[in-house]
């Protein structure tokens, strides 16, 4: 009884009503709250990023585009908030995540095609069927590299490329790319930026895509995601509607150059602020 | 005069010889500093700048390590102190390693123990000689047991480290892809840790031997290269003290080479 009269903890508010995206929507993002350091990186963030499209991640330098990715991949925790995958848990949800470094990210004990393998072996998948899709995924790669080296003995881009197939091998509803090119030569970025369109166009794969080169950004996207200073809010979410494949000419299409500059106004509109 | 004179082809028309030279001297690099410390060690005995009694010959002594190694009981000997290093040494291995990734893969258990371990690692061994005395008493077990201890706690350290230090995004990696915490010990955190374990393993084995021959020196022995070197000093055999020493140099530095040979092999990818 008195437990109730003299309450010591004041119960917490009722969270907000869970209100879902429209249809279509692969990640909801509801009131995502992350503090670093004491200060608010995001509070009450709510985002909704569509299913079957490219979306690129740019915004100032410390807004945490690559946090938000990781914290949505649960690479790192959040403080509050909630965040569903078509309705479903992260545990529930299949993802694939290419990381920057490259070298950090394979693992040099195993050979290269081991290593695409892996998270088939983790699902406990027969050796036939590994193999089965890993020939699926060289042919569709176009991989002209022996597979049976180990990682270290491939170049930068062949990295790159195996743990991009390693990242779709077990079919992710989403797939998370943090700067994948920024370790890369350009000859390599081009390369697997063509490569990584080629896969979207025949999977259909949602992408999630951080980059710091704007053309990359605008490039690839069908929704450039524009973030503000910290604490980080939406500053825009613009469309790029210029059909598939897109190719080096695209680069000098009226609706390229245009969401670039808007982009770009946009950037620097918030990095003065 | 030119000041922009084009660079002209004949200017390097030497014959490419220089090169071959130079990767010839390299290759006999290594071998001036042993033959530098024979020479002076002979000139040294030659001018009677010490006296014969306590130095012998180059040329002496190397004939008595090799006929001693062939013909005589310093082989005998050698043998003895190989067979308790690796005993020593495998008894740290084999607890140390697993022990030191378990710890490592919990960072508490091992913050509540680090003290001790870094206590007694930075203890000398050879201090603990007659507290092992008096539990193992006056046998061969006691000297395996001495320096499998002093081992086994580099070997756990090293180990533990290496788990610790593991590349954070290689388990984060493993994490994204759905790896389970014990798919991630077994398929990431082990395999991290195999190269600092080897730069353990390499300093256990250095010092395994180190405590064999103290051990071999002082608590009573019938072999061994300890027994053998300070029973030739007590008798003034200088020739075989010499060679016995020679021959522990030679068996530490092999040890050496052999794990890093291994090492090489197991842990591939290091240093890429």
């Amino acid at each position: 009884m008195s437990a109730v009269l003299h309450p010591l903890i004041a119960p917490d508010p009722a969270p907000p009503p869970f209100v879902p995206g429209p249809p279509g929507t692969a990640i909801t993002i509801r009131g995502l709250t992350k503090y670093f350091a004491g200060a608010p990186l995001y509070e009450n963030f709510d985002l909704d990023i569509p299913k079957h499209r490219i979306v690129s991640v740019f915004g100032p330098n410390g807004c945490g585009k690559s946090t938000l990715i990781n914290m949505i991949a649960g690479l790192i925790p959040i403080d509050a908030g909630e965040i569903l995958f078509d309705g479903k848990s992260l545990k529930q949800t299949k993802i694939g995540y290419v990381f920057q470094n490259y070298r950090e990210a394979m693992f040099p004990w195993l050979r290269t095609i081991d290593n695409i393998g892996y998270p088939l072996k983790l699902e406990g998948q027969s050796k036939a069927e590994v193999n089965a899709r890993v020939e699926e995924l060289v042919a569709s790669f176009d991989v002209k590299f022996d597979l049976q080296r180990y990682p270290y003995e491939l170049s930068g881009g062949q990295q790159q490329t195996a743990s991009i197939m390693r990242a779709l091998a077990p079919r992710p509803e989403v797939l998370f790319l943090d700067e994948p090119f920024s370790a890369l030569d350009y000859e390599m970025t081009l390369f697997i930026r063509e490569k990584l369109q080629e896969v979207f166009m025949q999977t259909g794969t949602t992408m999630l895509l951080v980059s710091h080169d704007l053309e990359e950004a605008v490039y690839l996207a069908d929704h450039v995601l524009l973030l503000t200073k910290r604490p980080t809010r939406v500053a825009k979410i613009l469309p790029y509607g210029d059909p598939r494949p897109r190719t080096v000419a695209t680069l000098s299409e009226p609706g390229f150059i245009s969401t670039k500059k808007h982009s770009l106004e946009i950037f620097q509109r918030e990095v003065r602020r | 005069m030119s000041a922009v004179s084009a660079p002209v082809a004949s200017a390097r028309t030497s014959p490419p010889v220089a090169p071959a030279r130079r990767l010839n001297l390299g290759r006999v690099l290594p071998v001036i500093g042993p033959l530098l410390l024979f020479v002076a060690w002979d000139l040294v005995v030659r001018f009677k700048l010490v006296s014969p009694i306590l130095l012998p010959t180059p040329a002496a002594t190397l004939l008595t390590l090799l006929s001693g190694l062939f013909r005589g009981t310093l082989l005998n000997d050698f043998l003895h102190t190989v067979w308790r290093t690796l005993q020593a040494f495998a008894i740290a291995a084999a607890l140390g390693m697993p022990l030191g990734v378990l710890l490592g893969s919990n960072e508490r258990a091992y913050r509540s123990v680090e003290f001790l371990i870094d206590f007694f690692r930075s203890t000398p061994s050879s201090a603990l000689i007659p507290l092992f005395l008096m539990i193992f008493g006056v046998s061969d077990v006691n000297k395996v047991a001495i320096a499998a201890f002093g081992a086994l706690l580099i070997v756990l350290f090293n180990s533990a480290y290496g788990v610790i230090n593991a590349r954070k995004q290689r388990v984060m990696a493993a994490r994204v892809m759905g790896a389970s915490r014990l798919q991630v010990f077994k398929d990431v955190l082990v395999w991290e840790s195999l190269q600092p374990s080897f730069v353990g393993l390499r300093s256990a084995v250095s010092m395994a031997l180190v405590i064999v021959i103290v051990a071999e020196m002082f608590i009573g022995s019938e072999n061994g290269l300890g027994h053998r070197i300070i029973n030739s000093q007590q008798v003034m055999n200088v020739r075989d003290m010499y060679a016995s020493i020679l021959a522990a140099g030679a068996l530490g530095y092999a040890l050496n080479v052999l794990f890093l040979m291994i090492e090489k092999r197991i842990v591939h990818w290091s240093g890429r």
